[in-house]
């Protein structure tokens, strides 16, 4: 219980910084928004012959890949409270040992909601309009944070084997970034080669994108792996991703925030 | 009673290569002021680290306030404040946040966190300051804020690691007058330094770590009675450095060190104004010039350099741990 409250304790500090330097929360959400903008009128005429146009299935990619670097802010926040000695205060403190990197995960992402509202209010001031009922928009909405919230787990591990947290972010980059590229997210996969088909589309970050846009009312084409298990039940599959990511890094995160030297 | 006991601490890093801590033992009486004395790289912060349960020690055990470190370190953690070599605090929040923050994270009631941050504000002249960011503070201003932090839940035993490292001359005399005040209030303080004069102006009772290990440990006066009376302090000429020593060395019954920067050779003597009047003898028998002659009391600096004497070796310890943060990376 005591857990709960202190991790609550330190997510109202990652709010209370948002209110202090709003700056966070704003470039936080004019770096989407911007995607939004460019991929839209650039790539817009690629979505010839998809009923509604490119930004059908532009939308739910760019919020995957939004949740996605989810990873490098909870990495790069993290590194930077250990470089200012203030996970070593916590530390000293008595307070459960997961409280600490469980109110990082819950402020970023309650971060993600505002960006993923404003988000969803530029898509649909440039056409995007999901066709499914608001239910299924809300529980497409709920996956997306969810997975930035797994994702931001492995976020922490990472960030807790910093020594310099610009160097973390960076690596989180040069790993999120190609995850989200090698998928569906910006073009079908069926144009890529063959066997990056196969990577791409057992991406978690496509089946996320699949999921979404079968959420949305959209149907997603799969390649090689059409007839894949992913490739028919992205939802679950996608939920069984996130499972995963966090039974793995979870345990593993609190371990080495506990045993940090 | 004996508030913390530290007994044959070793702590390795790099497989082993560099020896952090290579069997450090001491113990603070309760109420008193321990000061921690070493040089860089020597182990001060490693010690108040496994004191603080932030590390677990290769072997030996700690015990703070009658509490196993080692095996119950979420009871010790309860009863004691750390401050580090940095301000530990949200530079974001302000003052006031901050220790709202912290108080809540000791699990204070809303209000009693507001209450306790307030005193505290007051107690280390931050009111003014209370509603402003961190960021916005002076070094001074910084560590007082964090050295409240420590004290929100009234600690039994107060860890302060190089609490005035960085700071302006300024803010070393408030942060001192802050420490020396919390020391009247009968706190158990275990205070690590590499200033002669803080360990001197602030402790009961000095420990002189160097390489891990302590050696020597004892009031001020004590540790400058080891060290022996009084020092032969001599000048000369950049070619007379040799010849000169030689002297010294002879006539002192001692080894000098010499200041190459300063041309001063120094030894320590017993036999005071003789072995000045000997030394001074022999200079003018072999046609040595003296530049200037003084006949010192000892220095808790002499001590210190008669202690650990060996600047090189801080150099090297340094180095091997600079290597084990870039592996890490």
């Amino acid at each position: 219980m005591n857990a709960i409250s202190d991790a609550l304790i330190i997510t109202k500090r990652q709010l209370q910084q948002l209110i202090r330097v709003p700056e966070v929360l704003i470039f936080n959400t004019i770096q989407p928004v911007m995607f939004v903008l460019l991929f839209r009128y650039v790539f817009g005429g690629l979505g010839a012959g998809i009923p509604g146009g490119y930004v059908q299935l532009l939308m739910p990619g760019i919020f995957v890949q939004t949740v996605t670097f989810t990873l490098a802010a909870t990495a790069q926040g993290l590194a930077q409270d250990m470089e200012k000695g203030l996970i070593d205060r916590f530390r000293s403190l008595p307070i459960a040992r997961s409280a600490v990197v469980m109110g990082r995960t819950l402020g970023d992402g309650l971060l993600n909601i505002v960006v993923l509202i404003v988000m969803g209010l530029a898509g649909y001031a440039v056409g995007w309009r999901p066709t499914s009922g608001p239910l299924h928009i809300f529980a497409g909405f709920l996956m997306l944070l969810f997975f930035g919230y797994a994702l931001s787990w492995a976020g922490v591990f990472g960030g807790l084997f910093s020594k310099d947290a610009r160097v973390v972010g960076n690596i989180s980059f040069l790993f999120t970034f190609p995850l989200t590229f090698l998928s569906n997210a910006f073009a079908q996969t069926t144009s890529m080669p063959k066997p990056l088909q196969y990577f791409a589309e057992w991406n978690p970050v496509s089946t996320m994108v699949a999921a979404t846009r079968q959420l949305f009312g959209f149907h997603n084409k799969f390649g090689v792996t059409a007839h894949s298990y992913p490739s028919e039940h992205p939802v679950t599959t996608s939920l069984v991703y996130m499972v995963v990511i966090m039974a793995v890094f979870m345990p593993l995160s609190v371990r080495r925030y506990k045993n940090r030297q | 009673m004996k508030s913390v006991v530290a007994e044959n601490l070793v702590k390795t890093y790099s497989k082993g290569s560099v020896r952090a801590l290579d069997g450090l033992s001491l113990d603070v009486e309760e109420g008193t002021v321990l000061g921690v004395l070493g040089p860089n790289g020597s182990g001060k912060t490693t010690t108040v680290r496994i004191l603080a349960t932030l590390l677990k020690p290769d072997s030996g055990h700690a015990i703070v306030g009658g509490i196993d470190v080692i095996k119950n370190p979420k009871a010790v953690r309860e009863i004691i404040g750390l401050s580090g070599q940095y301000a530990a605090v949200d530079e974001t929040l302000t003052g006031w946040e901050n220790l709202v923050m912290f108080g809540r994270l000791y699990h204070l009631s809303a209000d009693q966190a507001r209450v306790r941050a307030r005193e505290l504000l007051e107690q280390f002249s931050l009111t003014d300051a209370a509603k402003r960011p961190i960021k916005t503070f002076s070094g001074g201003m910084r560590r007082r804020l964090d050295l409240a932090a420590s004290l929100i839940i009234r600690p039994k035993v107060l860890f302060l690691d190089e609490p005035t490292t960085g700071l302006d001359p300024r803010g070393r005399m408030d942060m001192w007058g802050v420490i020396e005040g919390l020391v009247k209030e009968g706190v158990t303080l275990l205070l690590t330094t590499q200033y002669l004069d803080e360990a001197d102006q602030l402790s009961d009772d000095i420990a002189v770590i160097d390489r891990g290990t302590v050696i020597a440990r004892g009031t001020s006066d004590h540790l400058k009675d080891k060290v022996g009376g009084e020092r032969l302090e001599i000048v000369v000429s950049e070619k007379d450095i040799t010849a000169a020593r030689q002297i010294i060395d002879r006539v002192s019954g001692s080894t000098s060190t010499v200041d190459a920067g300063l041309r001063k050779i120094s030894a320590p003597v017993t036999s005071g104004s003789a072995a000045l009047v000997g030394v001074i003898r022999e200079f003018d028998a072999q046609g040595l010039h003296a530049l200037d002659v003084a006949l010192k009391r000892p220095s808790l600096d002499d001590v210190f350099m008669s202690l650990t004497g060996h600047a090189a070796e801080e150099e090297k310890l340094e180095e091997a741990k600079a290597k084990k943060r870039g592996a890490r990376k």
